[in-house]
């Protein structure tokens, strides 16, 4: 028989109750036995026998400590030892019951089985879409508050019951369920709702790669409808993951490693970039680009050899400094020593560098490292790498050129794959891309929104999303130009940017306005996030398509529909 | 020999026995049965119910689900013989004795099916 675990806890304290209700039940018996058995005298001097009825009435109250006295009639002195008997006899069975159930109450094992049945509970209960998090790190309370600022539910798996509670403490605008578990184990993951009908994804952020190996292994064969975003930091695991179909790996060094060749090989595209994935509505500050030269990077582990892996195609002269000696055959000079003394930098060459990439496991010695290399060397162009959320404000207070805070890169990441998946898309275009192309885009879209970081969203042509313009699509060919219209007045333009058709498998970027659309096409924009309503209305309203399309507004009654003709509709 | 079985077994035939002894002989005439034997299979049913707790099987539930039906009606029984005695005005009636009896006999046939079950259980084991 499989056990329910829902009526877990409940049985749990049955089992554990039954030796103390046995005991008063049999205390009880044996007290009214008595009572009924022991003959008494009445007031006429006449025997008198209790009955079973107004014994059981005696003991209750006598037992439960109420103490009525001695009814329906004054007791002999036989009967009074006998229920001095009782009353020591019921408050040890009492004492022993109450006993017991306290301490099944304060029972870990029976708390927990509590606990995980609230938890299983409320996972079932959810209706809407959301998202399991396994690991609720620094990386994974990032995500969990932009999910929920977007108003998207998620399920949170963590081994460490600490962050468990402080789950509890986050004030969330809705109920996020959490379990303290092991993410490896399915069991766990099932019961965190990976089977439940209304989980899109799973999101694997726990800082052990073969944790989030084992999740993605097991969301691949419980569950392969849904996507599943895992977190990799070594290059074998992430190879791994890969092999068998998971659709998105993120490794926030690698990650880096790209954007910072993409700056260094193309400003342009690195611009373009950080505008569409930046935080929309921010002023866009200019960043400084980094040079082409003479580099140190201070520490050789997974951060420092992700960087190499990317930025040793752009002809840059690079030199390591690590404490370990030079192990691993590289082709750069390697300084063997602590970056954070001035000796070493100066012996790697510190007075020619243009730029020093501060990327060890330790927040205060990059702060060291990069304090020495300034003062040395005030101009240079400084990566400095962020551990650890809580040291945010030391690092803001240095002002380097890029902070990288694999943390927020991770989240980013997560939040642009799983709220516009064809912006992953596009930025993948965008790497591949030249200078002067990434400009004249960067020039439209600030045409559009100025100074401010634009929203990007995505638009399907479908039933759902766009019932009337599905409507109309096969009656009347339809341009991309009729969605960037203003729907109050045709003739002005709305602040937005179309940046991409995907059809099939498809893809054509920056279309003209004079692009005609089909069923099923998928197009993303950027631009100002006020737009969206107003394009929204276009894609679901008949009649404000059609004011869009032809200037005209449409008659809605049957009878005006036939006094303006066949001219109104095409 | 598991003296668990044993004692499970004990009380839940003697549930079923006390209750017969009870059932037994005509219906409406109180002095054929004694009130002493309902307080007892009272007690000893309960006492079967509560062995029954926490048993998560299949088998289990249905031990316990006809333990409460035999609880419960030997519990309206031993209300209505406490009505019919020292609330109503007529006193015990061959009526009210005859509603006392037969609620009792409610019981024994839930008790019959609690016996059964428990010799069906012994005999699927087959050692």
């Amino acid at each position: 028989m499989n056990p329910n675990p829902v009526n877990t806890a409940f049985f749990v304290a049955l089992r554990h109750m039954r030796a103390p209700l046995i005991v008063l039940i049999a205390i009880f018996a044996i007290s009214v036995g008595g009572l009924v058995l022991i003959p008494g005298i009445d007031a006429q001097g006449n025997p008198w026998r209790m009955d079973f009825f107004h014994a059981l009435y005696f003991i209750s109250y006598t037992a439960t400590t109420i103490g009525f006295g001695e009814i329906p009639r004054t007791f002999t002195d036989a009967q009074r030892l006998w229920v001095i008997f009782c009353i020591f006899l019921s408050v040890i069975g009492w004492a022993y019951a109450i006993g017991k159930l306290l301490a099944v109450v304060q029972d870990r094992g029976f708390s927990q089985a509590l606990t995980g049945q609230r938890f299983e509970r409320s996972v079932k209960r959810l209706g809407e879409p959301f998202y399991l998090i396994c690991g609720y790190g620094e990386t994974g309370q990032l995500l969990a508050r932009s999910l929920d600022h977007l108003n998207i539910r998620f399920v949170v798996i963590d081994i460490d019951p600490e962050r468990i509670n402080e789950l509890d403490l986050q004030d969330y605008l809705s109920d996020a369920p959490g379990l303290v578990g092991d993410a490896r184990l399915p069991n766990n993951l099932i019961m965190a709702g990976l089977t439940h009908r209304t989980c899109v994804g799973v999101i694997a952020l726990t800082n052990d790669d073969s944790a989030n190996l084992a999740v993605a292994i097991a969301v691949r064969l419980l569950n392969p409808a849904i996507p599943a975003l895992c977190r990799a930091t070594a290059v074998n695991v992430a190879a791994n993951m890969a092999s068998f179909g998971t659709r998105h790996i993120i490794d926030p060094f690698d990650k880096f490693g790209e954007y910072l060749a993409l700056a260094i090989r193309s400003p342009g595209s690195y611009q373009l970039l950080e505008w569409l994935t930046g935080l929309p509505g921010t002023e866009l500050v200019a960043e400084r680009e980094p040079p082409r030269g003479h580099w140190l990077v201070c520490g050789y582990g997974r951060f420092g050899q992700a960087i190499i892996r990317h930025i040793e195609h752009e002809n840059l002269d690079v030199t390591l400094i690590d404490p370990r000696p030079s192990d691993r055959g590289t082709p750069w000079r390697w300084v063997v020593g602590e970056g954070t003394r001035a000796e070493t930098l100066s012996e790697a060459g510190i007075d020619r560098a243009v730029g020093i990439i501060a990327g060890t496991d330790n927040d205060i010695n990059n702060l060291a490292i990069v304090v020495t290399a300034r003062e040395l060397n005030p101009d240079l162009f400084v990566v400095l790498r962020q551990n650890l959320q809580a040291n945010r404000e030391l690092f803001r207070a240095f002002n380097s050129d890029f902070t990288v805070v694999p943390s927020e890169i991770i989240a980013h990441e997560c939040l642009a794959i799983l709220t516009t998946p064809l912006l992953s898309r596009f930025l993948a275009i965008v790497k591949h891309k030249d200078d002067a192309w990434a400009d004249s885009v960067v020039a439209r879209i600030s045409a559009a929104t100025g100074t401010l970081v634009p929203a990007t969203w995505s638009v399907t042509l479908d039933r759902q999303q766009a019932p009337a313009v599905v409507e109309m699509i096969h009656r009347f060919a339809i341009t991309l130009d009729a969605l960037l219209r203003d729907s109050a007045d045709r003739d002005r333009r709305m602040s937005c940017v179309p940046l991409m058709v995907v059809r099939g498998a498809e893809e054509v970027e920056i279309p003209a306005p004079e692009f005609v659309l089909r069923e099923d096409d998928r197009i993303l924009f950027a631009g100002l996030s006020s737009v969206v309503p107003h394009q929204q209305s276009i894609l679901r309203n008949p009649d404000v398509l059609h004011y869009v399309l032809f200037g005209t507004e449409v008659a809605n009654s049957w009878v005006w529909r036939k006094l303006a003709g066949a001219k109104a509709r095409p | 020999m598991n003296l668990e079985k044993v004692v499970f077994g004990f009380f839940i035939v003697l549930a079923a026995t006390l209750n017969f002894g009870f059932f037994i002989g005509e219906i409406d005439k109180p002095h054929l049965h004694h009130v002493s034997e309902l307080f007892a299979a009272i007690v000893v049913n309960l006492i079967a119910t509560v062995l029954k707790f926490g048993d998560r099987t299949q088998i289990g539930a249905i031990h316990l689900a006809t333990s409460l039906v035999a609880d419960l009606q030997l519990i309206a029984a031993a209300v209505a013989w406490a009505y019919a005695v020292y609330m109503s005005a007529e006193g015990l009636t061959p009526g009210a004795m005859a509603s006392v009896v037969s609620l009792a006999g409610g019981a024994m046939l839930a008790n019959l099916i609690s016996v059964t079950i428990l010799i069906a259980e012994t005999v699927m084991l087959r050692r």
